[in-house]
């Protein structure tokens, strides 16, 4: 199952950066929520994949008893999930404004706050 | 849990709160003002305990470490968050006479706060997953900040500051994973006694250099640090004079906890990498800075040159070198918060930014003209400022370890620094004004709101300068738990470890 992840995440990233290359902003930002699926699924691996039972602890006790799965990777990528996606919905609102205020989403063709040198 | 260790994240995110009901009335600068007090009054609280007593930890939720969430202060700790209170107050005062009252309305003052509490948790937590929430929060408050009614440039610069730092942050969140993995921990003390056991070292070299990517684009080192000349000269010059002051130094921050404590497996090879970037970044930035011609463009470049020095002493790894690193911090905040504040008037005073514009200064305005020279002869190394004393320690440590190259890099750039700070002053202070305006600081609104921080900050870097002793001696007892991180392990894991 890791070798599998592993390749999937391979790929998520390959695309992603394929996609940030881009100078279409959009495309750019579509690259950013792969690239942080990629990064969430390292943890999920990094966390090791166990077929363990879920991590409750019994009535009266202090610790599960048995064997459990991890439970930290898990809320660390539902952490990270979160806090991507709020950025994400930020990053997405930036660009429409900037596709209004701008009039493009090309980033060459950004360069109010950077004037090239008028020579 | 300890109220001191608390107490200066709740007072900022409180203050936050009541600003924020309080935005349509001109009481919610005075809510930050007074949150920004209390603030630096608990930072103060916290210097004094953490001087006391070395390091201190509190547990959150009352889960042992390292299963809970630790909050750690040590002497580093301790210090950024005392400066971070200074420069918070004097930029919240600033902010009287700066903000307009439809930013105000937006939600200036509570996001200003949010992004106290970020930078301040940030230095306070022990906890990596915990370092990358407060960085969001830090980010997200700074987003709002930067383009906070915002025209064509903010949207501009905003659009590539947040495009950049979004990657760093994914690439911190991936090495997180992967450290996780390796160690199977993510408390900071826990990991410099876990990584040791780590089989493959050579992995463990890999993951170090991801977090070195990460937060070099958060420190603006060299060739990661485009985001910033694109971004921080566009928002308000309070915006700008915080950013500038305190954002990139918490990326330096991470740097130094991280590659002192956890990642000092293999010096050789990634103190040798620091060194090349840190060489790099100083030049980069500084020739960057001579081909401006707009105020705060020139000072954003002299926050990448300046952040070389800091990451050099981090790279050289000797007591001497860091102690240095240490004092640059410190020294580089004040200096560099006060001298775009000083912008900013300069700003309101003339009419604009771009230097080659605007002039007239130290004929109508001398006081200003004074205050301007105490921040930028100190950036540029000047002694008796707290500057000098900055830069005499790191090239005193990279002459110690014999590296004669580096040393002389170190002090070419400063001379450049000062070719920086002579073109404005030469332009923006002592040339008439090309469209014949003597601007007086009389005519300024809010004079005492804006010139009392300036001044504040000034009389700082002159006590640093004339009195470097009681720094130096604190430089150098944050240099030795640096080093040994026994106490700091200790503390936070209980003795039993």
């Amino acid at each position: 199952m890791e070798q599998v992840l592993s390749v999937l995440i391979g790929i998520l990233v390959a695309s992603a950066v394929y996609l940030m290359l881009a100078r279409n902003l959009l495309r750019f930002l579509f690259g950013l929520i792969l690239l942080s699926n990629a990064a969430n699924l390292t943890i999920f691996v990094a966390g090791r994949l166990t077929p363990g039972a879920p991590p409750l602890v019994p009535d009266g006790l202090d610790a599960p008893v048995g064997a459990v799965a991890n439970a930290l990777p898990q809320a660390l990528v539902l952490t990270a999930i979160v806090i991507g996606f709020g950025l994400f919905a930020f990053a997405l609102i930036l660009a429409f404004r900037a596709y209004q205020s701008l009039g493009t989403l090309n980033t060459d063709e950004m360069r109010v706050a950077e004037p090239e040198e008028i020579k | 849990m300890s109220w001191y260790l608390t107490l200066p994240l709740v007072i900022p995110f409180v203050a936050a709160i009541i600003a924020y009901l309080l935005r349509s009335s001109p009481l919610g600068a005075w809510v930050s003002i007074i949150g920004s007090g209390l603030g630096l009054i608990a930072s103060i609280a916290l210097m004094a305990v953490v001087l006391d007593a070395g390091v201190v930890a509190g547990q959150m939720g009352n889960w042992p470490a390292p299963f809970g969430i630790t909050l750690v202060a040590d002497l580093l700790s301790a210090v950024m968050v005392l400066i971070t209170a200074i420069t918070g107050f004097a930029v919240a005062i600033y902010a009287l006479g700066d903000i307009t009252e439809r930013q105000a309305k937006l939600g200036y003052h509570a996001l200003f706060q949010i992004l106290l509490a970020g930078v301040t948790g940030a230095f306070l937590t022990g906890d990596l997953f915990n370092l990358y929430v407060w960085f969001e929060v830090m980010l997200i408050a700074s987003f709002g900040l930067l383009i906070l009614n915002g025209g064509k440039e903010q949207i501009d610069g905003g659009v590539k500051y947040v495009a950049l730092n979004l990657i760093s942050t994914i690439l911190f969140l991936t090495g997180i994973g992967l450290l996780y993995g390796m160690t199977g921990t993510l408390n900071f003390a826990d990991l410099a006694v876990k990584v040791n056991e780590v089989e493959n070292q050579g992995l463990l070299t890999v993951v170090a250099m991801m977090f070195m990517v990460a937060f070099g684009v958060k420190a603006a080192v060299f060739p990661l640090f485009f985001w910033l000349p694109a971004a921080y000269h566009t928002p308000s010059f309070s915006v700008s004079a915080v950013f500038a002051g305190l954002l990139t130094k918490v990326g330096v921050y991470a740097l130094i906890r991280m590659f002192t404590m956890v990642f000092d497996h293999d010096i050789g090879f990634t103190h040798t990498v620091l060194l090349w970037v840190a060489c790099l970044t100083m030049v980069v930035g500084v020739l960057g800075a001579a081909a401006q011609s707009d105020f705060r463009k020139i000072l954003s470049f002299h926050i990448i040159s300046q952040i070389g020095y800091m990451v050099l002493g981090l790279a050289l790894m000797t007591p001497l070198a860091l102690m240095g690193a240490v004092f640059y911090l410190v020294h580089h905040i004040i200096v560099k918060a006060n001298l775009f504040l000083i912008a900013g008037i300069a700003k309101r005073l003339t009419g604009g930014t771009d230097v080659y514009k605007i002039g007239g200064l130290y004929k109508s305005a001398p006081f200003l003209a004074v205050l301007f020279l105490i921040p930028a002869f100190s950036l540029a190394g000047f002694p008796p400022l707290s500057g000098f004393w900055a830069k005499y320690i790191i090239v005193k440590a990279t002459l110690d370890v014999e590296m004669w190259f580096v040393a002389f890099i170190a002090l070419a750039v400063g001379l450049m620094t000062i070719y920086s700070m002579t073109k404005i002053w030469a332009e923006a202070f002592w040339k008439p004004h090309p469209d014949g305006i003597e601007p007086e600081l009389k005519t300024l609104p809010h004079k005492t709101a804006q010139i009392l921080p300036v001044a504040g900050l000034a009389v700082l870097t002159i006590i640093i300068g004339l009195n470097p002793e009681p720094f130096v001696l604190f430089a150098e007892r944050t240099t030795e738990q640096l080093l040994d991180p026994t106490a700091y392990i200790t503390t936070v894991l209980g003795e039993a470890s």
